[in-house]
């Protein structure tokens, strides 16, 4: 079986992923993941022309099964106060965080 | 018990006034009081040798709205109003779709405190017909996993056939709660097999519709190109009549499909005479990695599994089908291998929302910036799975592996959906209307089995995922029990849109086989 994923792979993964992880958790997380990887490599076995296209999804949507267009108008949503209420930090109307990092321009 | 009879038995019991709402209404609340246990929790504390012995099918019990919904039908009849096609239904919502006012966590610690501000399109087309939302029922974390076992909410679902068995997944709390009566019917969705896996395993109905045939609105998104919101029942017109309900085009999903519903109930008794129903030797073998050593095994199903869909292609070859062997479906064996792929790309486009600003958890922590709150809140709210399947996705669709590995699994979705258009193919004289496999490749499995090997768990979907990736229909009904006791499934797959066709089919072996065993299909 390949180790596809490495350790310094891995905590580049973990950073893109916007994760921290424990050690038991990431030594979990990575056997996994290579051992999916072993499964997907079957795949390389598949013999492939190169033109086949590429299947976003399965069933075709011609336009006589396609939904029109929307039109341009307004449509009540659920209200806004109900929304904003699911924030786990809100201020007078406002989403609270923390810093935003940021560079100062020269 | 009222909660023992068919959904549509309810309806008609209550259309005649000889039942109200609110009557079916108590008996399923107390069906739930008998069998469920606790509901799952993020704080479960230990697990008792009583909770080993529940069905802990819910997650949130909303039986003051469901009496509310009740009171509304009954005032209904007596107004001498139609309540409504699935009028006193007593019905389960997956926690994966929002229902206003309610907390629709997606079995996840980050969604927990999540009250959703609107509701999905197939719930309210199901309050709109007159159907009783008793509540918000487990799946696995997301719905990433075929036991149900990792949702953040324990106990999880355990089979009511057999509690120290998995009632599957990730629908495992709709198939659970359909098996004990504690709701006639349950909206469950099927990325891979999700509704179709735990109605076998569990016994009941489970459809999946083609994809775009029922809105995903109000659906936490998984695998977007691969979600299929669909019913779970104990019995065939109960699918087709929550189907007939859901189904359709709806403005705030783009993907859904603009053609008409079908009728699914006018030919629902119409029979198999002179449909050509297939059998591929492609469903009958299953081939997967060995844990020990990564090497690929190949072998044939259980006998007993093989046995169950012979004896129904027997039971629809003496109704008049013509029953077509070697169908060549050579892709089935890659679907796990391209679902991997797709499935974990979508899902970490989909998870990267979840963020602890706008909603859902966020860390307690103080943190000193925004990207270090997106990460502790992120660590702290998901599950394993979850982490799993952003890594694979970041992984697979990173610039330097996409070709290898994304956009090869896309052509290779290609090679699956044209086994089923050669299939279906009308000006294949090969061509089939429907093809017969088994659901799964085994009964369910122990709880605690497979629980954290992410790739053996997977492959339990080996045998419905190809329909994912087609996105073509299917579905599951129940064939009777297998040696150890547990309910065996058979599959049904069909063309785009052929839903009318497939519950005809699955009625007319349902029909054939209520009162009497029949003897296996020999192979020619």
């Amino acid at each position: 079986m390949t180790d596809h994923i490495d350790p310094q792979t891995f905590e580049r993964l973990v950073q893109l992923a916007a994760l921290e992880l424990d050690l038991a958790e990431a030594e979990y997380l990575r056997r996994e993941l290579n051992n999916q990887l072993n499964v997907i490599d079957e795949m390389a076995a598949i013999p492939l022309r190169g033109d086949e296209p590429l299947a976003a999804r399965g069933v075709p949507y011609p336009p006589e099964n396609s939904p029109p267009l929307r039109g341009d108008d307004w449509q009540p949503d659920a209200p806004p106060a109900d929304i904003l209420a699911q924030a786990p930090q809100v201020d007078d109307g406002y989403i609270i965080v923390p810093d935003i990092p940021h560079t100062d321009l020269e | 018990m009222l909660c023992d009879l068919p959904a549509h038995e309810l309806t008609r019991l209550l259309k005649a006034r000889q039942v109200s709402a609110l009557e079916i209404l108590e008996d399923s609340l107390k069906r739930i009081d008998q069998v469920d246990g606790r509901p799952g929790t993020l704080t479960p504390g230990e697990i008792t040798a009583e909770d080993q012995c529940k069905v802990h099918a819910f997650i949130t019990l909303t039986a003051e709205r469901a009496r509310a919904q009740a009171q509304a039908v009954d005032d209904k009849i007596a107004a001498g109003e139609d309540p409504g096609a699935l009028a006193g239904a007593p019905v389960t919502i997956k926690d994966i779709f929002t229902v206003a006012g309610v907390p629709s966590t997606a079995a996840s610690r980050i969604l927990a405190n999540f009250i959703a501000p609107y509701s999905a399109t197939p719930v309210v087309r199901m309050e709109q017909a007159g159907a009783l939302v008793l509540g918000k029922v487990n799946l696995d974390e997301f719905t990433y996993g075929s036991s149900t076992e990792s949702s953040a909410f324990q106990p999880s679902t355990r089979n009511p056939w057999n509690t120290e068995r998995v009632p599957g997944g990730s629908s495992g709390g709709s198939a659970a709660a359909v098996a004990a009566g504690e709701g006639a019917l349950s909206l469950g969705t099927d990325t891979a097999g999700s509704i179709r896996q735990p109605a076998a395993f569990c016994g009941v109905v489970g459809m999946k519709p083609t994809y775009g045939r029922v809105s995903r609105y109000g659906l936490i998104a998984f695998g977007s190109s691969l979600d299929c919101p669909g019913p779970l029942a104990r019995n065939v017109r109960d699918a087709a009549q929550m189907l007939q309900v859901i189904a359709g085009r709806d403005r705030r999903d783009s993907t859904s499909a603009n053609r008409p519903v079908e009728d699914y109930l006018a030919g629902l008794e119409g029979g198999v005479k002179g449909l050509r129903i297939g059998l591929s030797p492609d469903y009958f073998r299953i081939t997967f990695p060995d844990p020990a050593n990564g090497e690929y095994i190949q072998q044939p199903l259980p006998q007993e599994i093989e046995a169950a869909v012979l004896r129904a292609a027997q039971v629809y070859a003496s109704l008049g089908a013509e029953i077509v062997e070697d169908v060549p479906m050579p892709n089935t064996r890659y679907g796990i291998p391209a679902y991997f792929v797709i499935s974990r790309v979508e899902a970490a486009s989909n998870l990267h929302r979840y963020d602890g600003v706008k909603y859902g958890y966020r860390t307690p922590k103080p943190q000193t910036d925004l990207r270090q709150l997106y990460r502790a809140s992120r660590a702290e709210g998901f599950g394993r799975q979850p982490k799993l399947r952003i890594l694979m996705g970041m992984y697979v669709s990173a610039a330097q592996y996409s070709a290898q590995y994304y956009q090869r699994a896309l052509r290779v979705r290609t090679l699956i959906r044209s086994d089923f258009e050669q299939a279906f193919d009308s000006a294949n004289p090969r061509r089939i209307d429907l093809l017969l496999t088994p659901t799964t490749p085994t009964t369910a499995f122990p709880m605690g089995a497979v629980y954290g090997d992410s790739v053996l768990m997977q492959y339990a979907d080996q045998l419905t995922v190809p329909a994912n990736h087609a996105g073509t229909p299917g579905l599951s009904i129940p064939a009777g029990l297998a040696a150890d006791g547990l309910p065996l499934g058979i599959q049904l797959l069909g063309a785009d849109f052929s839903e009318a066709l497939l519950l005809r089919a699955a009625r007319a072996y349902e029909a054939a086989t209520a009162s009497q065993p029949s003897e296996g299909y020999k192979k020619k």
